[in-house]
């Protein structure tokens, strides 16, 4: 990523601050020119991915730090968004969606992100923690309410 | 845009009715559980959830239902859904769990499923 991203955020691995990011992506991602089902779905996967570093990575501490930067990205049109944190590291080929066959509570995180994502990567930071990177692409029918104004702002 | 999470509990011709009004994720889904378990301690015969009121699920309040599906094939209770909203829908439809849960339109309907 050689740009500086759109937004930064920092917050804590607080359950509380669910609600008001996924208010904050929504809010974001109709501005660019998601349909109301995408945004639901971009809202789903990055609640999600918080959810999963706050219960995996800080063992459901409050006082974790985790960072939300998001990019604007052009041709093809769409979000790219990195959620960074310190928490437990893990090896990221073990980060799997479980078998929907297996009906069961639990477990279904990593299938949405994946399932409603365009793309999904996770990593592990050399300086420790971990990074997601999720992209989220513009449907051709929704590239018809992109704004090119936002796009000017999200390119230094 | 915070939705704090209510959960009420009614009877509708001998079934226990439970309500559940805001966001169901990770920092409430807990309560949904608990009230669930307590219902399921008295045994009733059908369990509605309404779920109209719930405008986000995550996979936090859909494990949580599961459970309460599995709980109800365990007691021989019958767990209908009722009322399910756009969103949620979409949310059962992506972890394919649709086919899993009666769900119908009108409490009317979950009173005769």
């Amino acid at each position: 990523m050689d740009r500086e991203p759109c937004i930064s955020v920092r917050l804590f691995s607080d359950p509380k601050l669910l609600s008001p990011i996924r208010a904050f992506v929504d809010g974001l991602s109709k501005s660019i020119g998601f349909s109301e089902k995408s945004r639901g779905l971009l809202s789903l996967a990055v609640d999600e991915a918080l959810a999963n570093v706050i219960r995996h990575g800080y063992s459901e501490r409050t006082d974790g730090l985790i960072w939300l930067n998001i990019w604007r990205l052009h041709e093809p049109a769409g979000l790219r968004i990195v959620l960074e944190d310190l928490g437990r590291s893990v090896d990221p080929t073990l980060i799997k969606g479980r078998n929907l066959a297996d009906v069961r509570p639990g477990g279904l995180g990593v299938h949405i992100i994946k399932e409603t994502m365009t793309e999904s990567k996770w990593e592990m930071r050399p300086g420790g923690g971990m990074r997601l990177t999720l992209v989220k692409l513009l449907a051709p029918e929704e590239r018809e309410n992109s704004s090119p104004t936002q796009s000017e702002n999200c390119t230094p | 845009m915070t939705r704090e999470l209510t959960v009420d509990l009614t009877s509708v011709a001998g079934a226990a009715v439970l309500r559940p009004g805001g966001d169901i994720d990770m920092s409430c889904a807990p309560a949904v559980r608990k009230a669930v378990a307590n219902i399921m301690r008295d045994r009733p015969e059908r369990l509605i959830i309404d779920l109209s009121a719930v405008a986000y699920m995550d996979s936090s309040g859909i494990a949580t239902l599961v459970e309460a599906l599995q709980q109800s094939m365990r007691n021989k209770i019958k767990l209908v859904l009722v009322g399910v909203t756009p969103q949620v829908h979409s949310a059962f439809e992506i972890t394919k769990l649709v086919s899993m849960f009666t769900i119908v339109a009108t409490l009317k309907d979950a009173s005769n499923a």
